[in-house]
């Protein structure tokens, strides 16, 4: 899939394979047993995002150009940094291991007092609301804060379009 | 090192699953000059960190964080509150980088990078 993505020119097909990707990967999150993960990545990852990508196709092109350049140097630096990468993950914990250290500091806690100290059974929403509720706070911020720079990029430009019809339409009327 | 046995390639699968995606996201990021391509890459790269997220706070047997008397053995919650922020925060930049994209199409007529930096040096 990602080679594909990476191989692809038409952009439409790039974006709806980025949605079966994320698609897929809230499959693979659901196995996984993060399904409140699966929800936010079904909706946000595989929806909205497509969403906003099809729009910024429609505003701009659909078609990427050839490149006319064999990218070498990247290629030999992925294949470098995935090398390492690969070495590191040689000193990990393996998958499942229920002694890893992740799970031996605040996890156990989080598992055991959290129903009694918030009262919901879903310990993702106790934490997520309650213990990292500044966290959330914080992404609230990070949303607002993207949200205003969208409307300041997009906004003005919709305002610029708008002038130059009027001038259009002024020149056009002092044509006829 | 240790050789690699199957209980080794097993248990690491996970993780170099994990670093192929990331690199094939590094790769479009790096060598592609189509900047809604990039953000695809981007998108990519993002995803695999999630499942790195998501894979580490897998126990064996475990279940979904929610309690119910049935469970003994849950999955590490903490990790998923971390990747529930995350993708948000990651959508919100995926949205801020496409409206940046729409811009620079309004102003250079073209999302190709190299376009743009010829456009750039003709001035």
């Amino acid at each position: 899939m990602a080679v594909a993505i990476v191989r692809l020119r038409s952009l439409f097909a790039v974006v709806m394979l980025s949605g079966i990707y994320s698609l897929i990967a809230a499959a693979i999150f659901v196995q996984l047993d993060a399904v409140d993960v699966a929800f936010t990545e079904a909706a946000v990852g595989a929806g909205i995002s497509t969403v906003l990508m099809l729009g910024t196709l429609a505003l701009t092109t659909n078609h990427e150009k050839i490149p006319h350049y064999t990218p070498y140097l990247p290629l030999v630096l992925v294949v470098l940094t995935g090398a390492a990468l690969f070495y590191g993950t040689l000193d990990m914990p393996y998958f499942g291991d229920p002694n890893a250290p992740i799970h031996q500091h605040v996890a156990p806690h989080y598992l055991e007092l959290s129903p009694q100290e918030i009262g919901i059974k879903n310990i993702v929403t106790n934490i997520l609301a309650s213990y990292r509720g500044y966290d959330t706070l914080g992404e609230v911020t990070v949303i607002f804060t993207a949200g205003v720079g969208v409307l300041a990029l997009l906004g003005g430009r919709r305002r610029k379009r708008q002038r130059s019809e009027d001038m259009d339409k002024s020149v056009g009327g002092g044509m006829f | 090192m240790e050789g690699f046995d199957i209980k080794t390639v097993l248990g690491l699968y996970n993780y170099w699953i994990v670093i192929v995606l990331a690199m094939a996201g590094f790769y479009i990021v790096i060598s592609r000059a189509n900047l809604v391509k990039k953000i695809v890459g981007l998108n990519v790269f993002q995803t695999s960190v999630f499942l790195f997220y998501i894979t580490m706070a897998k126990v064996d047997g475990g279940t979904a964080p929610i309690i119910e008397k049935a469970y003994e053995v849950y999955s590490n919650p903490l990790p998923h509150v971390l990747i529930l922020t995350a993708i948000v925060v990651g959508v919100a930049t995926t949205a801020l980088g496409l409206g940046l994209v729409v811009r620079i199409n309004d102003a250079y007529g073209t999302i190709e990078e190299d376009e743009i930096n010829a456009q750039d040096q003709a001035e």
